[in-house]
């Protein structure tokens, strides 16, 4: 093992400057695309940063089993892992804050109460209620109005409810996971990894059929309105989320069985993908109390 | 591991050394520095005198937005991240950036996305023209088409930002030389800190506003429309939950040099130093509660405006301690006047005036005659340009030749500075007294009234530019050659930069050296 005094500094590397290229692509193949362009840059890039992504994640683990990576190395990772968290953490805060926002003060307002209240002015007989099923346009200007409400929102107690114990299982199959591997026995390590992957897809599966539900049956979409707008925006974040925790978790589950990486002292991709997994559980458990049962 | 950098471009591509990527980010810096410059001049011309002469409205609009949004993103926060690239991991004797990979590509990404926001003002409709801070519902369904790669110009800079974030973090945290307790850290490490957590708890807020707007403008979301249940306020408010640690993210850095340089010059050790860091930490908490106060006039609960009224002067104490104590280090010190020094001292001074009218628009009912005046403008150049600007200027003289191994030219400097410090001032102060008569800012035309102050301030402008070419030229030379520096360099000054050799080794802290 390396000691404390030689930290390892990659001499060279391609893989930034192709990342950065992969990442220019996505981006301005995504603005392009929903300008109205082709979605082919947008395509090209997405495959190139996840080209790129594989071949850094493979040159990290190459060198930690070559034994270039000190402890304190490793402890750089960690910190950096952890600190993405946190950032991801606020960049969901942005949006829990707008719905917060949304319920407690602007859309009262606009219903005439409290300090504001002179807002109702300009919509006049609107009224302000959560789930917001009829918009302010809808109530001035009635079948004329560009943005109606839903007819109807989602019951947490059914599909969300069921999600919600798939997903906080998930996280407990995922923590067993890395109590067998510390334990060393790959066997029990894979199937409860195997088992979590598998709680997260049909997590996503369910998730899928509430958003056709939505779409198909209740009205309640992108367009209609503050709450399908805050529903949609967090639910459908945050199953970007579990998608790629999902992906991370399958590829640690792939790299245990195939190429049957991790040591019980020394697994720290595995150890970042489940802290990954656990903050997305933790945001969906935030996500089914302030948006689907205070939301009903 | 001794080994040098490599031939020919590719050096700049590949690089994981701290000390390349800390180049490319000041020069890169620079570049944006001047092509902001050259929109603000756009800016200034047209100003010169009333009516419209040069340009149209339209494309002033463009001019002062991307004036805005490339000096904020493109030149005062990639220095920052320059200087902290170069002078972090010598400040606490750690071989290199602790993500070196990331760290490449955190700076790479910017020139992209710079291109990318630049090439807007190409495309039909023309650039983004709702303003720097970029209100809904102007950037929304008033908005060009080009906002779209606005907006994703801002998602990769974001995330750039973020990483090169994480890496300081970690680099602070984790690599620091054995002994170098953190309350042995110099400050600079000690505000990037700081203004790293800032970055990473609110850079993340930004693009989740941004996302907002793609939604509302392509996806017929109603975040910021009321027809909908929607608030354009809703914008505001997500908008400077970022925007107000922002500026402080522009400035913590700033202090850390200051706090650097002054003692040195002064000949004497930092007064205060405890103080410092708590006052870098609770400005730093302070600035995540405060945002409102750029929101007085919008129409808040008389609750709200209160609130955010005193917890904006609350602020003013930190500040004031800070002042203090540079100017507590600089008395009866043994004061000799290099050109970092001279750009610290005009820090000091100018950068309180700043602040000074800062505390006079944090008084509520007084801000509702100054919001959206040429006030502003002044009170925010005040603390840009002699704070963040002259304080990267500062570190980069300071500094300059443990990077290059060569003395700049002191005349040169001096001149650079009094050019600059004279330029600045004649073209930002008057700007207070257009705005306290009303002159509202963001347009390209103005009342007669206005005319003089007007002209004054564009030459002012004008004067300023000049400045940076003699910095340019300088800079230049320097890096050319020149007399050979020492390895001190000054009398005397404090830090492990100073211990190693100048110019400082392509790798520099291979073992941990030992820190009393
Ligand atoms: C004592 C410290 C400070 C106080 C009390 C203060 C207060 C304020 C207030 C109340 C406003 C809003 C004015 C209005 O729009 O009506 C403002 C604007 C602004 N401040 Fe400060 N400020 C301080 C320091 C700083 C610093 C250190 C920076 C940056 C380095 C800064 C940058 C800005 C910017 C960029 C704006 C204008 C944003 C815009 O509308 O475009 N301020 N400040
Ligand atoms: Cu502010």
């Amino acid at each position: 093992m390396a000691s404390e005094s030689s930290y390892y500094v990659p001499e060279q590397s391609r893989l930034p400057i192709f990342a950065t290229i992969g990442m220019f692509l996505t981006a301005f193949g995504a603005a392009s695309w929903i300008n109205g362009g082709s979605s082919y840059i947008f395509f090209i890039g997405a495959l190139a940063m996840a080209t790129v992504l594989w071949f850094w994640f493979a040159a990290v683990i190459r060198e930690n089993m070559a034994g270039l990576n000190s402890e304190q190395l490793k402890r750089s990772y960690v910190w950096g892992m952890g600190w993405f968290i946190f950032s991801e953490v606020m960049f969901f805060a942005a949006f829990f804050g707008a719905l917060y926002y949304i319920r407690t003060f602007s859309l009262p307002w606009l219903g005439g109460e409290g300090d504001r209240g002179s807002s109702n002015m300009l919509w006049e007989g609107f009224e302000s209620t959560w789930p917001l099923m009829v918009t302010p346009d809808a109530a001035v200007h009635g079948d004329a109005a560009k943005v109606v409400g839903p007819k109807d929102i989602i019951d947490p107690w059914h599909l969300p409810l069921l999600n919600t114990i798939l997903l906080l299982a998930s996280s407990v199959t995922v923590h067993f996971a890395h109590v067998f591997l510390k334990k060393d026995r790959r066997t029990a390590f894979n199937v409860w990894l195997g088992i979590t992957v598998l709680l997260g897809a049909a997590f996503l599966f369910f998730q899928v059929e509430e958003y056709l539900e939505a779409y198909q049956h209740l009205g309640l979409t992108l367009e209609s309105g503050i709450y399908g707008t805050t529903f949609f925006m967090l639910t459908g974040f945050h199953g970007a989320h579990v998608t790629m925790g999902t992906i991370m978790l399958l590829i640690m589950l792939l790299r245990s069985v195939i190429a049957h990486h991790f040591k019980p002292d020394d697994h720290f991709g595995f150890e970042a993908a489940s802290w990954y997994w656990h903050f997305v559980d933790v945001v969906w458990v935030g996500l089914f109390i302030f948006v689907y049962v205070l939301g009903s | 591991m001794a080994h040098g950098p490599q031939p020919g471009f590719k050096r700049w591509l590949y690089t994981t050394n701290h000390k390349d990527i800390g180049s490319m980010y000041l020069w890169f810096s620079f570049a944006m520095f001047l092509l902001g410059g050259c929109m603000a001049l756009v800016i200034r011309a047209e100003l010169f005198e009333p009516g419209l002469q040069i340009v149209q409205p339209e494309f002033f609009n463009q001019m002062t937005t991307m004036h805005g949004l490339i000096m904020v993103f493109g030149a005062v926060m990639p220095a920052f991240v320059g200087l902290a690239n170069w002078m972090i991991p010598m400040m606490v004797g750690a071989p290199d950036m602790a993500l070196p990979r990331m760290n490449n590509w955190s700076f790479w990404i910017l020139p992209f996305a710079f291109t990318m926001l630049a090439s807007t003002l190409f495309m039909d409709g023309g650039a983004p023209n709702f303003g720097w801070t970029f209100y809904a519902p102007l950037s929304t369904e008033y908005a060009p088409p080009s906002v779209t790669f606005f907006i994703f110009a801002i998602h990769i800079m974001g995330a750039s930002s973020i990483m090169g974030a994480i890496n300081i973090i970690a680099t602070i945290l984790n690599m620091r030389a054995p002994g170098m307790t953190l309350m042995k850290m110099p400050l600079f490490v000690w505000t990037w800190l700081i203004t790293a957590y800032l970055l990473i708890a609110v850079m993340p807020v930004l693009a989740g506003v941004v996302t907002m707007m793609l939604m509302d403008i392509h996806f017929g979301t109603s975040f910021f429309s009321a027809a909908g249940g929607g608030d354009p306020v809703l914008f505001q408010h997500v908008f400077w939950f970022f925007g107000h640690p922002e500026v402080y993210i522009m400035i913590l850095p700033a202090f850390g040099i200051v706090s650097a340089i002054i003692p040195t010059f002064a000949r004497k050790p930092l007064f205060g130093y405890s103080s410092m860091v708590y006052a870098t930490a609770s400005i730093a908490f302070l600035s995540f509660i405060v945002w409102a106060h750029h929101m007085f006039t919008v129409g808040m609960p008389i609750a709200g405006e209160l609130f955010f009224m005193y917890a904006t002067m609350l602020i003013a104490v930190p500040t004031g301690v800070k002042v203090f104590n540079w100017i507590t280090t600089m008395f009866r010190g043994s004061m000799t006047f290099e050109t970092p020094m001279l750009f610290s001292i005009a820090f000091v001074i100018l950068f309180t005036l700043g602040g000074f009218s800062g505390l006079m628009l944090a008084i509520a009912p007084a801000d509702f005659q100054y919001h959206d005046t040429y006030f502003v403008v002044a009170h925010f150049h005040y603390v840009l340009v002699p704070g963040a600007i002259f304080s990267i200027t500062a570190g980069v003289y300071y500094w300059l030749p443990k990077w290059t191994g060569n003395m700049y030219n002191e005349t040169m400097g001096k001149v650079h500075f009094w050019l600059a410090f004279i330029g600045l001032n004649v073209t930002f102060f008057p700007m207070h007294f257009v705005g306290l008569a009303g002159m509202p800012r963001r347009i390209p035309d103005y009342a007669l009234q206005f005319a003089d102050f007007n002209q004054i301030a564009s030459m002012g402008a004008f004067l300023f530019g000049a400045a940076q070419i003699v910095f340019l030229f300088n800079v230049v030379r320097t890096v050319q050659g020149g007399k050979k520096a020492s390895d001190e360099v000054w009398d005397n000054p404090e830090g492990l930069e100073w211990t190693v050799p100048s110019p400082a080794p392509y790798h520099t802290f291979s073992t941990p050296p030992s820190v009393r």
